[in-house]
């Protein structure tokens, strides 16, 4: 059983850089970008798909990332690597106070209160707009974006870095998920009071899983920051906590896996059908009718349900 | 044999790629050309590929529509005229949602995907600055059309130039005197909480200070906010003068707001036509509007200076005497913008003519010579008015105008000279490296 | 101007979007509560109400007659869109929340793009039946006793006044008939029990998509009687729908009275609060009471705590 997993996860892992040789510079610059935003998608999963609550919020952790690290390296001129940390820092940390709170609620009261906050994290960076430039955000220098000496402008460094962090978040919810942990969390989602009639703390375990989808997230939004020089507002609305929902419920939400492709699906359809019609997004909406339909446990779900029982 | 769609060369390719690389972009660049434009040695009547960053959904896509019709005519106009040194010249449409992130994927699309030779077409301001830095990494000559002043502040890079519009630093120190003069000098200023409305409220505080002017009151209108009426008791009673610049959809209800909230009794009101781009000024609940004035780019309203250069490009892009669609004239354009993106295109073709361009391995080439560029006379080419390029900020200087409402339509009552809107340079691109 | 009026003003303004929101929310809160799914393409009923009594008040002539016609003809073309949707797609994924949402996602989108291609991206307005600007008095205390003045600004028009008003006779016009009409039983028994109700006889998917209509036809209304003041714009309903949601949600689910409430509040408070604020503060602290309001009391104002 754990060698299929593994094969399987780590049978992606190095497919990936194998691409890194093959892949046209369109594509090799797209599946950069996807991988960081898969990790985005990741982080989110592991609090809907597994723990099972919903956030209508959590551009808000992606967007602390990329603001904690764009304002560490802007206005106090840290190096990228403390920058680096410190917005994986603010990301958790937010979690932390919007989990302590937000947790207080179920089902759609915590939807609606995870974006309030959100929303409210929006109209802060825009009120802050001396030091976080508002909407207009901020270029980050490419001679600031150096990370342990490599250079974070160059494409092949991106992807390899993306690759790295995609990787680790790849990993870490794995292992994650096949530990007591994960099948608590997985519990907690399937029926929390049976999961307090046996003793677990449901409060300590969906609170770990907030700071734990946040620091993912957050993570995610600092790379996607220092990997391509701007740090903007647009990353905060509510449009951005849309789409790590869609791209989990597409790829398969509660399996390891299926973040990924639900980002390299969405990617792609977009992409291609703007290059059919101007009316792409037409395209988009007729995809996910068509998919929940006929697909409704997410590409990588419908491969568990039918094929791969034992995906994690 | 050269390959006229081989990407310029970056200095990041790794030998190991370049062979693969080559292979599969040119299989998938040769795939994308039109059938008529696979040559193997004719690589001079191949086209020019010029990106369109355009605005075509989300909130500019009132704009996008519009510059899209510009664009297009002017290609039309310069293909006829013989193109680009022989060269037909073709443009490539990429929608980016005015959303910044997929602006900086779109223009990757843009270098990598479609290899254009250069990009250009895209006005919001955040939209500028989320994708500028990923042309200037790509080494992508980028041209904004876009009236903001982030291009000239430094912000950009060396990549990026704003040679068809000018910026709302010059626009507002061309109508300051006249509000100081004409209007009053106790200002209310009520624009977005945005980037665009902070410039105006800096640029325009400082310029009517220098007029010996006060601005008493500033209100900052939150982003999507849908009804106005609340805000205007913050309007102090002893102001003389309203400037507003809100825009966006809600603007009608602005107007009407405030329209409905002084009654018979109001202000001198100055704004900015940017409120009411592509807006029919006979729409109902705008009569609050008359006698009130406006800053226009270029004058919507047929004006009786009209030269022979606005005749002729409101034939080709089809416009009417009153700046709407020739077949359409309840469809009003966006006539004090779209100018920028008919310039842009002639500034292209002038730079590649100066440049001696011949693919993309000459894009620095390109830049070098429109930063050499100085003078644009009035033309054809020009038809908003002579123009002086910075070469040094990349920003363009115009003349700008100063109208008044009246009876339903905008007569221009001062044209401010283009020398009368310079401000210190604030940096030197030329002195920075590519 | 005085701090009296401002607060009159801010008032007044603060109910014409009560009004609106409370008709939208209601909608919203019909099909929270009968039908227990999240309908995320709400907002672009109510866009579509607005672009609609665009082109209906086109073809139907201006004036008092053309706009009846509208506020009659459009939330019906609305509520048939909607029921077409429900049964093509909602009834095919069984009402499961987490398909439904990602569905009416694709209805969101589907609708607005195709509102972009065939009504353009501008904002368009339509024309009030009748609109005058109504000047308000306020008291002021002088030496003789108290005395009406008209402070300069303070004013409302004819057509907000009736917007209210309109809201609320659609409103009680909905309570009757939900308390006291047959229809209106067979909905809240769905909405108590979907089983029981089933098994006594009720045509429960003939229901979800009547009650799939109404709360889109009273989207739609509210998109008519706010295209007026004002445009019709085609991304208008996400803001909209974040609004409504708010409301729903806070009011607490399945509870109607909950939601005018939560409607009154959120929409006076909103205007108010900017009286005191800078206006993005403002939204900020608005914002902020809502979540708050939930952390304390989950089941919102009048919903029923879960066991």
């Amino acid at each position: 059983m754990t060698a299929r997993i593994l094969a399987l996860h780590g049978g992606l892992l190095a497919l990936l850089p194998a691409l890194h040789f093959l892949l046209p510079v369109y594509h090799h610059g797209n599946l950069a970008r996807i991988m960081v935003l898969a990790c985005y998608a990741i982080g989110y999963n592991l609090l809907f798909g597994y723990t099972g609550l919903l956030s209508l919020g959590h551009a808000m952790f992606f967007a602390a990332g990329m603001y904690g690290m764009g304002m560490a390296l802007y206005h106090l001129g840290l190096g990228a690597e403390l920058a680096f940390l410190a917005g994986i820092a603010a990301a958790g940390g937010l979690a932390l106070v919007v989990g302590l709170l937000a947790l207080r609620t179920v089902g759609v009261a915590f939807m609606i209160v995870t974006l309030m906050f959100s929303q409210a994290f929006y109209l802060a960076i825009l009120l802050a707009a001396r030091w976080t430039r508002g909407d207009e955000g901020l270029v980050l220098a490419g001679a600031d974006r150096v990370l342990f000496g490599l250079d974070l402008t160059d494409p092949d460094i991106r992807f390899l870095l993306a690759l790295g962090l995609f990787a680790l978040c790849l990993s870490a919810t794995l292992w994650l998920v096949r530990r007591p942990f994960g099948r608590v969390l997985v519990a907690i989602r399937e029926n929390p009071e049976r999961a307090e009639l046996l003793g677990y703390d449901i409060f300590r375990h969906k609170l770990a899983a907030v700071v734990m989808s946040g620091l993912f997230s957050g993570a995610a939004g600092a790379a996607y920051g220092l990997m391509f020089g701007y740090v903007g507002a647009s990353f905060a609305e509510v449009h951005f906590s849309i789409f790590p929902l869609l791209w989990v419920l597409l790829g398969g939400a509660g399996t390891v896996i299926g973040p990924f492709f639900g980002v390299l699906f969405m990617f792609y359809l977009i992409d291609i059908s703007s290059g059919l019609t101007p009316a792409y997004m037409l395209v988009a909406g007729v995809a996910l009718v068509l998919l929940t339909l006929f697909a409704p446990q997410g590409l990588m779900g419908e491969v568990r349900r039918r094929w791969l029982r034992w995906l994690p | 044999m050269s390959d006229p769609t081989k990407p310029g060369a970056t200095p990041a390719d790794p030998a190991r790629r370049a062979a693969l690389k080559t292979l599969a972009g040119a299989g998938t660049a040769a795939a994308a050309l039109p059938l008529w434009a696979r040559y193997t040695h004719a690589q001079s009547a191949a086209p020019i590929r010029v990106g369109f960053q355009m605005h075509a959904t989300g909130i500019g896509a009132a704009y996008g529509r519009w510059y899209d019709r510009t664009t297009q005519a002017a290609a039309r106009v310069i293909n006829a005229a013989g193109g680009i040194n022989g060269r037909p010249l073709e443009i490539v449409t990429e929608d980016d949602g005015t959303d910044p992130r997929r602006g900086a994927e779109v223009v990757e699309k843009f270098a990598n995907q479609h290899r254009v030779d250069v990009a250009f077409g895209t006005l919001f301001s955040h939209v500028v600055i989320g994708s500028a830095p990923r042309a200037g990494e790509l080494k992508l000559p980028y041209f904004a059309v876009s009236e903001g002043h982030h291009v000239a502040s430094g912000m950009l890079n060396r990549w990026t130039l704003q040679p068809g519009i000018t910026d709302v630093k010059s626009q507002v120190l061309a109508v300051a005197p006249f509000v100081a003069e004409t209007l009053g000098r106790k200002v209310t200023m009520i624009f977005p909480d945005y980037a665009f409305g902070h410039d105006h409220r800096d640029f325009f505080s400082e310029a009517i200070a220098a007029q010996g002017g006060e601005v008493i009151a500033k209100l900052a209108i939150p982003p999507t906010e849908t009804s106005f009426t609340r805000y205007f008791p913050r309007i102090p009673r002893e102001t003389e003068v309203i400037y507003h610049v809100m825009v966006g959809p809600a603007v009608l209800t602005f107007v009407k707001e405030m329209g409905e909230f002084f009654g018979p009794s109001r202000p001198a009101i100055f704004g900015f036509i940017d409120s009411l781009e592509a807006v029919d000024l006979r729409s109902p609940g705008l009569d609050f509007l008359e006698g009130t004035y406006f800053w226009e780019g270029m004058p919507r309203y047929v004006q009786p200076d009209q030269t022979e250069f606005d005749r002729h490009f409101r034939a080709e892009v089809g416009i009417d005497e009153n700046g709407a669609s020739a077949s359409d004239p309840r469809d009003v354009s966006t006539y004090a913008h779209m100018f920028g993106c008919w310039e842009t295109l002639y500034i292209i073709k002038r730079g590649m003519d100066a440049a001696g361009y011949a693919g993309p391995q000459d894009r620095q080439k390109l830049v070098e010579a429109v930063e050499a560029m100085t003078d644009m006379a009035e033309s054809n080419e020009h038809p908003q008015g002579a123009k002086l390029f910075n070469g040094r900020t990349h920003q363009v200087f115009g003349q700008q105008h100063v109208s008044r409402l009246e009876n339903g339509r905008l007569d221009v009552v001062r044209t401010v000279p283009l020398e009368e809107t310079f401000y210190p340079d604030e940096v030197d691109y030329t002195a920075r490296p590519f | 101007m005085e701090f009296g009026p401002y607060l009159m003003l801010a008032a007044l303004e603060g109910a014409v979007t009560a009004a609106v929101l409370a008709l939208m929310a209601a909608g919203l809160s019909l099909v929270f509560g009968v039908m227990r799914v999240v309908n995320v393409a709400h907002g672009e009923f109510y866009m579509l109400g607005a672009v609609l009594a665009f082109v209906v008040a086109g073809m139907a002539g201006g004036g008092a007659l053309g706009f009846v016609a509208v506020l009659v003809a459009v939330p019906l073309i609305v509520a048939a869109l909607a029921v077409a949707a429900d049964v093509t797609v909602l009834k095919r994924v069984g009402y499961d929340p987490e398909r439904t949402i990602v569905a009416t996602i694709g209805i969101l989108y589907i609708v607005q793009q195709v509102t972009l291609m065939g009504y353009g991206p501008d904002a368009r307005p339509v024309a009030a039946p009748f609109n005058q600007r109504i000047a308000l008095p306020w008291v002021e205390w002088g030496a003789g006793g108290p005395s009406l003045y008209w402070p300069w600004g303070l004013s409302i028009t004819s057509y907000k006044l009736f917007v209210i008003g309109a809201a609320v006779v659609v409103l009680a016009l909905l309570w009757v008939l939900m308390t006291r009409t047959r229809i209106g039983l067979v909905m809240r028994a769905t909405q108590l029990d979907r089983e029981t109700a089933q098994a006594f006889g009720i045509p429960v998917e003939r229901v979800y998509a009547l009650v799939f209509g109404l709360g889109a036809g009273l989207a739609a209304l509210a998109g008519v009687l706010i295209v007026p003041i004002q445009q019709a714009h085609y991304l208008m309903g996400g803001d909209a729908l974040l609004l409504s949601f708010i409301v729903v949600i806070i009011g607490g689910l399945g509870s109607l009275s909950g939601t005018l409430i939560a409607a009154l509040l959120i929409g006076l408070s909103d205007g108010i609060l900017s009286v005191f604020f800078s206006p993005t503060l403002a939204k900020i602290v608005a914002t902020l009471l809502v979540a708050l309001v939930l952390v304390f009391r989950p089941q919102g104002l009048m919903g029923k705590p879960e066991r």
